[in-house]
């Protein structure tokens, strides 16, 4: 089975587990004291992923880490359907890497206020709000165009995509770093879409979404 | 040099001991910095594991490196009280002794800081959230509380020693603690010995003669922003540390946005300010007992 390295509270830790639970794939956490304990920056941890971050993944031996990556193996591997890492079309999978390429920014700006408010992190504070409000915006646009296309999704496919769960959590808890959405009607929508996905987990912080139509 | 009014002007916020980390959290030879009161502290420990703290001076940057046991080479040194796992500091006069806990010294007792968390909101709200039990159904389901179990039957409350007491307090648990996973009705006690420090006890599952102690004690860094120290102490020889510290934290993440989406963020005291239900009681005695005390920062006093 896979063993998850993983801390309950970590955007990126949670990424891992709302795309195994989406795809019905068992796993076993292995929880890390990241907070207040650092185990994670520690010695032995580092035998395990020596750039000391998690998420990590032991799938049968195969060690892999770093958020993102994670999520394109998980999806390569355990979906069947192609539909999730799209790698059958070449024009949707470009557009799969961009928008992971700019969820690495949501997660270095939005989830970035999140640590330096909850745990104290040494960021500026300031420019990881702007920085996420920069990136918010662009996504909220690009949404509500997609929704004028009839399209609910980050990529232009009608099937999420691991863009989505790479950039969801970095949106949804973004409260907690100081960003209000309350000007991201579009983005306010996506999540609820994301959050109605059949096997959609929650973590703390998130709150589960009405049924819907 | 430039004088500035203190943003805190309560004689009774300002002369309490305030929580700033946890000791084995504080790095030593090293100057860290923190905000209490809207005032920029720092802080550090010396080789020998003694805690200074003073009101930060430029002379004396975060990061630098420093030989505590030195004079702190001009900057004002603050009273330094090491108590409970957790550095209390003050900027006032603050009285010789903090709030006794007898309990800390059980020797089966495991003592941790369960995680150092930063809250947008007031001291006291963190404070009143923690002794609701109305939201734990809702809020924790699965694991403080479960519905259709919703109701919480009366409870006594009563202001005793000074501090404010509720007792008696029954509540259909699934999930006490990090490794119980089976359903319980539990009894809890709730305990406010300091306007911004609440604890919660309840008989052990391990050993019922021996109660653990789940607290936050806050750390008021402004009127509306703290950072909640949770402590727990408890008798629990099954679990890992990191098992404990998770399932609090987890706890309190649940809390979270709740607390950051109350409004205002400031406690209203006057009684006519917020609609209370038979469940709140522990709340407006404890926002009378705010009141009674003369506590202006955090709150939104009532009208005199």
């Amino acid at each position: 089975m896979i063993k998850l390295y993983d801390y309950v509270l970590s955007v990126n830790c949670y990424k891992q587990r709302l795309m195994m639970s989406i795809l019905g794939v068992e796993y076993e956490p292995v929880p890390v004291d990241f907070f207040p304990g650092w185990e994670h920056k520690g010695e032995e941890f580092r035998k395990i992923n020596p750039l000391g971050h998690i998420p990590v993944i032991d799938d049968d031996g195969y060690i892999l880490w770093d958020a993102h990556a994670i999520l394109v193996y998980l999806a390569a591997k355990y979906d069947p359907s192609g539909r999730w890492y799209p790698t059958g079309d070449p024009g949707l999978l470009g557009e799969t890497a961009s928008w992971m390429l700019f969820a690495e920014g949501t997660t270095n700006t939005a989830s970035a206020a999140r640590l330096c408010v909850n745990l104290g992190y040494d960021f500026d504070l300031e420019a990881c709000q702007a920085g996420a409000h920069r990136l918010f915006r662009v996504l909220d646009e690009h949404l509500w165009f997609r929704e004028r296309g009839g399209r609910s999704w980050v990529c232009s496919g009608d099937h999420p995509t691991i863009a989505d769960i790479a950039l969801f959590p970095d949106v949804v808890l973004s409260e907690e770093g100081g960003i209000s959405r309350l000007d991201y009607p579009a983005l306010r929508r996506w999540t609820d879409r994301v959050k109605r996905i059949p096997g959609f987990e929650l973590m703390p912080g998130i709150f589960p979404a009405s049924p819907g139509r | 040099m430039e004088i500035t009014q203190p943003a805190c002007t309560d004689p009774v916020i300002w002369n309490q001991w305030h929580v700033i980390s946890a000791l084995d959290e504080v790095p030593a030879g090293v100057v860290s910095e923190t905000l209490l009161l809207d005032e920029r502290i720092s802080f550090t420990a010396t080789p020998a594991g003694e805690h200074r703290v003073w009101r930060s001076s430029i002379r004396l940057p975060a990061g630098a490196e420093i030989d505590g046991s030195a004079p702190l080479n001009g900057a004002d040194a603050l009273p330094v009280k090491p108590e409970y796992g957790y550095l209390w500091t003050s900027l006032g006069d603050p009285p010789d002794d903090l709030f006794p806990l007898p309990e800390y010294h059980h020797p089966r007792r495991r003592n941790m800081n369960a995680g150092s968390v930063g809250v947008a909101t007031s001291a006291p709200r963190a404070v009143e959230n923690f002794l609701d039990l109305a939201h734990f159904p809702y809020v924790h389901e699965g694991s403080l509380g479960v519905q259709p179990h919703t109701e919480v039957v009366e409870y006594d409350v009563e202001v005793r020693d000074g501090e404010v007491h509720a007792t008696k307090c029954d509540m259909m648990v699934p999930k006490v603690g990090a490794n119980f996973d089976e359903p319980v009705v539990m009894r809890y006690r709730y305990r406010v010995p300091h306007p911004y420090c609440v604890m919660l006890y309840y008989d052990s599952l391990p050993d019922p003669s021996v109660e653990d102690i789940c607290a936050i004690w806050v750390q008021p860094m402004s009127a509306e922003v703290v950072r909640a120290h949770n402590y727990m102490g408890v008798i629990d020889d099954a679990s890992t540390n990191t098992d404990i510290k998770g399932y609090q934290l987890l706890i309190f993440a649940q809390d979270k946005p709740i607390l950051e989406n109350q409004h205002p963020k400031r406690l209203p005291l006057d009684p006519r300010a917020e609609t209370p239900i038979r469940a709140d009681r522990s709340a407006i005695a404890y926002r009378r007992w705010l009141s009674d005390l003369g506590v202006t920062y955090g709150v939104i006093p009532a009208a005199v």
